[in-house]
């Protein structure tokens, strides 16, 4: 399948290595060039170059045959805003929008994008890790 | 009128102001401590320090009893979640957008933002209207009719100079509506004779607007 990752931070990039040596047709977008170099030697995909929320770059990576859509910039808005122009503007059959920020996640998960918040993630992953550790703090106490 | 204006830079000020000055209620929700300083200074406290993209703050802003929130923060991305926010979850009735790549409007509009202002597409209309009926100008765009109305000159170079406008092939979907000639307005007919030198008013479709272009012009 046709993969679009929007965002080379450490996640896109891990994201695109991985889709990639599976042998899917992996194509990353970020604004910053540099970012690149977090993709693997081998990684056969394409990278382009340009603001996500810029339909002539969507455009110019081939949106309109992406199978998926996965932004994951650190930027929240641009994220929202990106994976509903896949999603209404472009057809996008799966999209996948990373949220930070767990109200905002809520919004838009009400409003039909399909989300990942790694804030929310992390906290409940930390507290089920401590899900019945009494530790050893005097106020712990039985 | 409770008008909530995100983003306190140049536009959200001179909004506020303005605003004001017309006996409305303001709030002005800007995240940078010496721009909130500065307008509260200026126009009194009228200033939510705070990330208008964030619920909480939208919250504390009494958004919900808003008649319109306004977001005209520099970023594009930003002004679209503030104004979906603000109507998805606190249901204000009108949200405007300020847009810097005009291309955004239609996906603003998709995305049922109600208005869209984009200072690159008014500083365009300006500078189309300064040309000598080289090129095709703007009148109005009928969103939801998917035409537009333009004006454009006939350039002696076109094959339509000279012809009857029963003759002339236009392109589908396009309209001569008005010939202006010699400083006079005649309402067209299929009768009328083009000649070099006629400002047109057109109504048409944006798909067209190049083949209109080409015909009068080249």
């Amino acid at each position: 399948m046709m993969v679009l990752i929007l965002g080379c931070g450490r996640v896109g990039a891990r994201l695109a290595n991985v889709l990639d040596s599976e042998g899917h047709d992996v194509r990353v977008i970020d604004g910053n060039a540099d970012s690149f170099r977090r993709l693997a030697q081998e990684f056969k995909g394409q990278t382009i170059v340009g603001q996500g929320i810029d339909d002539d770059t969507l455009r110019r990576a081939g949106i309109e045959k992406a199978d998926v859509f996965a932004a994951v910039t650190n930027d929240d808005n641009t994220n929202i805003m990106a994976s509903q122009m896949a999603k209404v503007l472009h057809n996008v059959p799966k999209v996948i929008t990373r949220i930070y920020d767990p109200i905002r996640e809520e919004t838009y998960q009400t409003l039909g994008l399909e989300t990942v918040c790694p804030t929310a993630l992390g906290a409940q992953m930390i507290e089920e890790m401590l899900d019945g550790y009494e530790g050893h703090l005097p106020s712990a106490e039985k | 009128m409770y008008v909530v204006v995100a983003g306190g830079g140049k536009v959200g000020f001179y909004l506020a102001k303005t605003l004001i000055n017309e006996g409305h209620e303001v709030l002005v929700i800007e995240r940078d401590r010496r721009k909130s300083d500065s307008i509260n200074e200026e126009l009194g406290s009228v200033v939510l320090r705070g990330d208008a993209c964030e619920a909480s703050i939208l919250s504390e802003a009494g958004v919900n009893r808003a008649d319109v929130i306004v977001a005209v923060t520099g970023d594009d991305e930003d002004n679209l979640v503030i104004c979906q926010m603000a109507k998805k979850k606190f249901n204000v009735p009108r949200t405007i957008a300020r847009i810097n790549n005009p291309k955004n409007e239609q996906i603003f509009r998709l995305l049922g933002i109600d208005a869209t202002v984009s200072s690159t597409d008014l500083i365009m209309q300006q500078i189309e209207q300064e040309l000598p009926a080289q090129a095709l100008i703007h009148l109005r765009l009928l969103r939801d009719a998917d035409l537009e109305l333009v004006e454009a000159g006939v350039s002696p170079r076109s094959a339509v100079a000279g012809q009857k406008l029963q003759d002339v092939q236009l392109p589908a979907d396009t309209l001569i509506l008005v010939v202006i000639r010699g400083g006079k307005t005649s309402v067209a007919t299929s009768e009328t004779r083009l000649e070099a030198g006629d400002q047109l008013i057109a109504l048409t479709r944006a798909q067209k607007e190049g083949e209109l272009r080409s015909l009068l012009l080249t």
